[in-house]
């Protein structure tokens, strides 16, 4: 039995990780030739040469910046990040702690907004931001993802279960509510940041269908746009092609894996108790 | 006037949030129920934008490539639903159990979550490769002859191509959500089993099911939403094609809206997709309650 789990848990392996080996091997290769002649055997997923020229290529593309992708893609995540863990947490505390009765409108208005499919939403916005003048800019890609109801129903089910004595004392100490929450609440809310800060982060990193529309050329575009339109000119070069897509996700991937833990207790937690 | 005064730093923290929603959800949210009725363009023109009832809702109605669109999406629902939560509560229960290198099996099994969906999607363009790739290198193996498949031009084949790698994308995302919950079920209730003679089968039936029916509810609607939703793969892959087989509803609408740049029409076609999504939320959420 306990052998026959082993060689299942090698099966799952092997469908995992033949395609991403596939990507690193074909994108050592710089023969193109040699690359559709291995295609369909062993030899497209275990390396046979290491050559770093389709790197090279992918690099110094005139027509795809790749260092330009990469800034704009690290800029608008750090932006949005950081933003939206602000906005968020912030309305979350002061629903789980203001006074007004108004607070459980806004709440249930919240929670409804959950059950609206982004999808949806993508005409309007569109017409509104070039409207608003806003297409092939940075802002564009942070600002309408920044207020997420789910993630201010993650921080208010965090801050309402705050013991009320904390808050209480430091309202004694003359604490106002927006220095109770920067300076107590927020400080033991980590775990959620950690969560919000992930969630967010895959949701911008396998966005597509919103960029593609607001961003029309390579100065404002983000890495995962880049990818298709890289795929879309370059088809039949595989070995640039893989070496793109290596280059975009091997960071990320190793980033996540060094926080396995913390990653798979964010995803799990958040959507199990939510 | 003082009372209200009361409120101000309070409402002050919540406003940032509370604007962004109101101009990126609940504004466009009613525009493209308004936008629905009219024949508004996303470029101006210039004849004015005017309101012409349900004409659009009528047009799509008739239209025989947004019938095809929806037919395309439930089948793709219906064929990756349950394979692909099969695949995850398998892998889950594989994966709870102790094995040596346990963390190792995880961590591979979680990487197609950490992979964006476009690198995903341009490295199955490479297996699918006709007829060249590694699906046909297999297909051949294990037919021993040289025909190959046209795995993304095969009319009949097109959307499971499109279903083998969305489940490769998606299932390990799920089988934590599993892993999650099988984490949750009393471990003494399988001893108690244990003693009272229930076979595997058995324990799996009685208590790991039942065991995870909250985590089921939750799971089966978010694979539901997301497969409704099938957009990236099919517009990198095929765009649609070949024929319309792999048109999905979100493609329809983004290709009249954004392509076509008919607003109006295209959200006529969002407000339907709203509809359905809203609804199978609740339908199924009253089904499974009621269990």
């Amino acid at each position: 039995m306990q052998y026959f789990k082993y060689f299942l848990a090698f099966i799952l392996s092997m469908f995992i990780l033949i395609p991403l080996m596939m990507a690193v091997t074909i994108s050592l290769n710089p023969s193109n030739t040699d690359i559709l002649a291995n295609m369909g055997s062993w030899k497209s997923f275990i390396p046979q040469v290491f050559s770093f020229d389709n790197y090279r290529a992918v690099w110094s593309d005139p027509y795809h910046p790749f260092g330009l992708y990469l800034f704009n893609t690290f800029l608008i995540t750090s932006i949005s990040l950081t933003l939206s863990l602000v906005v968020n947490s912030c309305a979350a505390f002061s629903l789980a702690w203001g006074e007004g009765k108004y607070r459980k409108y806004i709440l249930a208005a919240i929670i409804s907004v959950l059950a609206i499919p982004g999808e949806s939403l993508v005409l309007p916005q569109l017409l509104m931001v070039s409207k608003a003048n806003l297409v092939d800019t940075y802002a564009v890609q942070i600002l309408p993802g920044l207020a997420n109801a789910f993630f201010i129903f993650l921080f208010y089910q965090f801050f309402s279960k705050i013991p009320k004595d904390l808050i209480d004392a430091a309202r004694v100490d003359g604490f106002s509510l927006f220095q109770t929450y920067l300076k107590i609440a927020l400080p033991l809310s980590k775990p959620v940041c950690v969560t919000v800060c992930i969630l967010h982060f895959l949701g911008i990193w396998n966005s597509y269908l919103w960029p593609i529309m607001v961003t029309r050329g390579p100065e404002v575009r983000p890495l995962s746009v880049a990818m298709a339109a890289y795929f879309g000119s370059n088809q039949t070069q595989w070995g640039n092609v893989m070496a793109f897509a290596v280059c975009m996700a091997i960071p990320v991937i190793i980033f996540f894996l060094i926080i396995q833990r913390q990653f798979i207790a964010s995803i799990t937690g958040s959507s199990v108790k939510g | 006037m003082k009372s209200y005064r009361r409120f101000l730093p309070e409402v002050g923290m919540l406003l940032p949030a509370i604007i962004l929603m109101v101009v990126f959800i609940f504004i466009p949210f009613f525009l493209s129920g308004y936008f629905s009725f009219t024949n508004e363009r996303l470029m101006p023109r210039p004849i004015p934008t005017q309101w012409i009832g349900l004409r659009n809702y009528e047009r799509i109605l008739a239209d025989s490539e947004f019938w095809m669109s929806v037919k395309n999406t439930l089948y793709f629902a219906i064929v990756v639903i349950p394979i692909q939560l099969s695949l995850a509560l398998a892998s889950a229960i594989l994966l709870n159990s102790k094995l040596k290198f346990i963390a190792v099996f995880r961590g591979i099994t979680i990487l197609p979550i950490l992979t964006p969906i476009t690198v995903i999607v341009v490295i199955w363009a490479a297996i699918f490769q006709t007829p060249d790739g590694l699906l046909n290198g297999i297909y051949q193996w294990l037919t021993g002859s040289s025909d190959y498949i046209d795995w993304l031009g095969d009319e009949a084949i097109a959307m499971l191509s499109i279903v083998l790698l969305s489940i490769w994308a998606s299932f390990p995302f799920q089988m934590l959500i599993y892993l999650a919950g099988l984490q949750e079920i009393p471990k003494d209730r399988y001893e108690a089993a244990e003693i009272d003679g229930f076979n595997k089968w058995q324990q799996f039936r009685y208590i790991t099911f039942p065991g995870l029916r909250n985590t089921n509810i939750f799971v089966v609607i978010i694979t539901t939403i997301g497969a409704l939703s099938l957009f990236t793969q099919v517009n990198i892959l095929t765009g649609g094609g070949p024929n319309g087989s792999t048109t999905t509803i979100i493609q329809y609408m983004f290709s009249n809206g954004f392509s076509s740049q008919k607003i109006g029409y295209a959200s006529a076609v969002s407000v339907i997709f709203f509809i359905a999504v809203a609804s199978l939320g609740l339908l199924q959420r009253r089904l499974m309650r009621n269990e």
